[in-house]
C-alpha cells in the first residue's frame, strides 16, 4: 500500500494546476460562504446630516437633563456615518451610490423633543434599487432609533417615578435653578394626624379631618403601586431570550466552521472519487487486483490519501483564518479529531462515488453536483420551510456527512455542544459509505 | 522454440454469466510449457472473459482453473506475486509516471528481491532504456504496449495472458512484439493469447482455439482448423470465417 500510496502522490505533484484548483477552489467557496453568512457590510456607510451641529442638543425632562449627542453615538456603534454639511447633500450620496443610506437630524429635534408636545422626528433615505441593501439599512437604523426611543422612554419614566415619589413621600425639588420644599402626601398626613389629636372628641371638624387623612392614606397606597405601572410603560416588554439547541456560537465563529466544513468536503470527495476512478480509467485496477492488492486495501489507501491531505489542507486554512478570526488553540487536539472524523467520512463518501461512477469526471462531476446542495440543506434553519420539508431536509442531511462534520466541527471550535455525537454520527456514515464502495468495487474493472 | 511439455495451466468447464447473458459455457483450455496458443473468435465470443479468469481478475460461476500456484475454482488470486503474468489490451499503466517509475511500481508490488534490477532487466528486454525517463502519457501506442508487456512480464510468470496484444500497433510494431513473444515462448514461457488478427493466429499459434457464442467449437491446429472446412484454396482467414459458418455462427 505505501507504494501505491507514493505513487499517488507522485501522479499529483506532476498535476500541480489540478491540485491547485482542488485546494485553491474550496477556500474560495468556503471563505466566500463565511462571508456572506457571517456578515453584511459589518458597518453600512450611511451619509449622516446632523442639524444640531453646533446648537445646544440637551433636552430637560422633569429637571432631567438628556443629551442628545449621547444617546446619538450609539447609533455610530453600528453604522459608519459619513458626515455632511446638508440635507441635500446627503440625499444626493444615496442617489451616486456613494453610501448605503442617508439619516438626517432635524434641528428642531431637540426643541420638539423639549416641548414634549410632538415627537421628534428623523429622516432616514435609502436607494430602494436593491431589496437587499434597502432591508439592510432599513433593519440597522430602525432597530437603533427603537434603541434611541426605547432609552429615552425609560429615562422619562425613571424621571416621572422620581416626581411621583415627591408628592408620596415629599422633600428638597429643584427647577430652573430654585430649589423647593415640596410638602409630600405621607408628612401632610402626619401634620393633619397631630392637628385631629388637638381637637375635643367628637367635634365635626374631627370626623372631616379623618376623612382627608384617609384620602392621603389611600393616595400614598395607590402612588406605591405606580412605581411598577411607570416601570412597565417605560420597557412593556422585556426579551429573556434562552437558546433550546444548539450553543452559543457567534457568526464569526460559525462562519469559520462553515469554511472548514466546506473546503474539506470539497478536497476529500474530489480526491478520494478521483484517485479511485484513475486507477480503473489508466486500466490498473484489474492489473492491482488480481494478487498484488486486495480491494479493500486499496480502498484503505485512497480514503488515507485524500483525508491525510483534506486535513493537512483544513487545518492551514484555520490556522490562516485564526489571524483574523478569534480560534481557541488551547482546543486543538479537538479540532484535529473533528476534522480527522469529517475528511474519513468525507473520503468513505468520495470512494463509494469513484466506485459507483467509474470514470474520473463522472466521479467529479458528481461529487461537485453532491456538494453544494448539502452545505445548502445543512444550513437551512427550523421554521424557513414547512415542517414536513424541514424533516425531510434533516433526513438527508443525516445520511451524509457535511451536517455531521459541521457539527463536530463547531462543537470542536466553538464548545458548542457536545462533540461525541457527530464523531459517532461521522463514524456510522464512514462505515455505511466504505461498505457501499467495498460493494460497487465489484463491478469496478 | 521449445516443444510443449507438461500442462502449464488448464480451465475446465468455464461457465462465466452477466445477468441473462452466458458469456463462456463449459469452455475447457489447455497449455504447456513454451506453448503459444491463440483464442480466436468472432466479437462477443468470450475471448476477453476467457481469459480475464485466467488471469485471476474475474470469477468463473462455475468450473475451475489450474495453473501455477492455484488450483481454484477459478477466483482471483490471492495477494502477492503471481506466477501468471496478465497483459490486457488497453495498456494499464500510469500516464503521468514514467516508464521507469510503472516499472518499479510494479516491481515492488509484485515483491521483486531486487526491484531495480527487474527494471533494468525488463528496460534492456523491451528496448525502451532509452526513454525509461519519458512518462508513459508522451509514448507512443507501440511503446506503451511493451511497456504494458513488461509489466507483465516483471513477476518471471510462467504462463503469459495476452488480450489483443497488437490491436494497437502499426505493422513493423507488431513485428517487432512478436519477436519479442516468440522468444520469449522459445524460453519455456507458455503464452495465450486472444486477438483478432487471424493471420497472426496463423502464423505464430502452435495451438488454436476457436470460442463462439461462448462456446469453444475448435481446439487444434491452424492447419486442422482448414482440413476441418472441408474445402481447399482457401486463406486461412477464409477458411476460419468458413469453419464458423459450417457452424451456424
Amino acid at each position: 500500500m505505501r507504494w501505491l500510496l507514493l505513487k499517488d502522490l507522485r501522479i499529483l505533484r506532476r498535476s500541480p494546476l489540478l491540485v491547485a484548483l482542488l485546494v485553491l477552489y474550496p477556500i474560495v467557496i468556503a471563505v466566500l460562504i463565511g462571508f456572506a453568512l457571517s456578515r453584511g457590510p459589518d458597518k453600512p456607510e450611511v451619509a449622516f446630516y446632523n442639524g444640531l451641529a453646533g446648537a445646544p442638543a440637551i433636552v430637560e425632562l422633569g429637571g432631567e437633563r438628556i443629551d442628545l449627542t449621547e444617546e446619538g453615538s450609539r447609533l455610530f456603534e453600528e453604522i459608519d456615518p459619513v458626515r455632511v454639511d446638508s440635507r441635500e447633500e446627503a440625499i444626493e450620496k444615496v442617489r451616486d451610490g456613494d453610501v448605503l443610506g442617508a439619516l438626517i437630524v432635524p434641528d428642531d429635534l431637540a426643541s420638539n423633543l423639549q416641548s414634549t408636545l410632538e415627537p421628534g422626528t428623523v429622516e432616514v433615505y435609502y436607494n430602494a434599487e436593491d431589496p437587499a441593501k434597502k432591508e439592510f439599512v432599513e433593519n440597522t437604523i430602525e432597530a437603533q432609533v427603537q434603541q434611541a426611543n426605547a432609552a429615552l422612554t425609560k429615562r422619562i419614566a425613571e424621571e416621572a417615578l422620581d416626581l411621583l415619589d415627591l408628592i408620596s413621600e415629599g422633600g428638597e425639588y429643584s427647577f430652573l435653578g430654585q430649589e423647593f420644599d415640596v410638602l409630600g402626601l405621607a408628612r401632610a398626613e402626619r401634620i393633619l394626624a397631630e392637628a385631629r389629636e388637638s381637637l375635643p372628641p367628637g367635634s365635626p371638624e374631627r370626623e372631616r379631618l379623618d376623612e382627608v387623612i384617609e384620602f392621603g392614606e389611600l393616595s400614598r397606597e395607590n402612588l406605591a403601586f405606580s412605581d411598577d405601572v411607570l416601570a412597565v410603560v417605560g420597557e412593556p416588554i422585556r426579551v429573556r431570550a434562552r437558546a433550546l439547541e444548539g450553543g452559543s456560537t457567534s457568526l464569526n465563529a460559525f462562519a469559520v466552521a462553515l469554511a472548514a466544513s466546506v473546503s474539506l468536503m470539497f478536497i476529500t470527495l474530489l480526491l478520494a472519487a478521483g484517485m479511485l476512478a484513475i486507477e480503473r480509467e489508466e486500466n490498473a485496477f484489474g492489473r492491482l487486483v488480481r494478487g498484488l492488492v486486495s480491494r479493500s486495501a486499496l480502498l484503505a489507501e485512497k480514503a488515507g490519501l485524500a483525508a491525510v491531505c483534506s486535513t493537512a489542507v483544513c487545518l492551514l486554512m484555520l490556522a490562516g483564518l485564526g489571524l483574523f478570526v478569534e480560534i481557541d488553540w488551547g482546543r486543538f487536539p479537538l479540532w484535529l479529531t473533528a476534522v480527522i472524523a469529517g475528511a474519513v467520512a468525507f473520503a468513505a463518501l468520495g470512494l463509494a462515488i469513484g466506485a459507483l461512477t467509474r470514470e474520473v469526471r463522472a466521479a467529479s462531476l458528481l461529487a461537485f453536483m453532491l456538494s453544494l446542495p448539502l452545505a445548502f440543506l445543512a444550513l437551512v434553519p427550523s421554521g424557513a420551510v414547512a415542517p414536513a420539508v424541514y424533516d425531510a431536509i434533516r433526513a438527508i442531511s443525516a445520511v451524509f456527512p457535511f451536517k455531521p462534520t459541521l457539527d463536530a466541527l463547531d462543537a470542536a471550535l466553538n464548545d458548542a455542544g457536545g462533540l461525541a455525537g457527530p464523531l459517532l454520527h461521522l463514524a456510522a456514515l464512514a462505515l455505511a459509505f466504505g461498505v457501499l464502495s467495498r460493494i460497487a468495487l465489484r463491478r469496478f474493472a | 522454440m521449445e516443444t510443449a511439455t507438461a500442462t502449464t495451466i488448464a480451465a475446465r468447464d468455464l461457465v462465466k454469466r452477466y445477468g441473462e447473458r452466458v458469456a463462456l459455457r463449459g469452455v475447457s483450455l489447455a497449455a504447456g510449457r513454451g506453448e503459444l496458443v491463440a483464442v480466436i473468435g468472432p466479437n462477443g465470443a468470450g475471448k476477453t472473459t476467457l481469459l480475464s479468469i485466467l488471469a485471476g481478475i474475474q470469477r468463473a460461476d462455475e468450473g475451475v482453473v489450474e495453473g501455477p500456484g492455484r488450483k481454484h475454482p477459478a477466483r482471483p488470486g490471492a495477494r502477492g506475486s503471481s506466477p501468471i503474468g496478465w497483459v490486457p489490451q488497453q495498456p494499464a499503466l500510469y500516464g503521468k509516471l514514467t516508464v521507469a517509475e510503472n516499472l518499479m511500481l510494479f516491481a515492488r508490488l509484485e515483491g521483486s528481491a531486487d526491484p531495480a534490477g527487474t527494471v533494468d532487466r525488463m528496460l534492456d528486454l523491451t528496448d525502451l532504456r532509452d526513454r525509461s525517463g519519458d512518462q508513459v502519457s508522451t509514448l507512443s501506442g507501440g511503446n506503451r504496449q511493451r511497456v504494458n508487456i513488461a509489466i507483465g512480464l516483471l513477476g518471471e510468470p510462467e504462463v503469459l495472458l495476452l488480450d489483443e496484444p497488437s490491436s494497437a500497433l502499426d505493422p513493423r510494431q507488431r513485428e517487432r512484439l512478436w519477436e519479442f513473444i516468440l522468444r520469449l515462448a522459445g524460453e519455456g514461457t507458455t503464452v495465450v493469447y486472444a486477438t483478432h488478427h487471424i493471420q497472426e493466429a496463423d502464423r505464430y499459434a502452435n495451438r488454436l482455439v476457436v470460442l463462439a457464442d461462448g462456446e469453444r467449437v475448435f481446439d487444434g491446429s491452424p492447419r486442422e482448423l482448414e482440413q476441418a472446412t472441408g474445402t481447399t484454396g482457401l486463406d486461412f482467414e477464409q477458411a476460419f470465417v468458413e469453419y464458423l459458418h459450417q457452424r451456424g455462427h
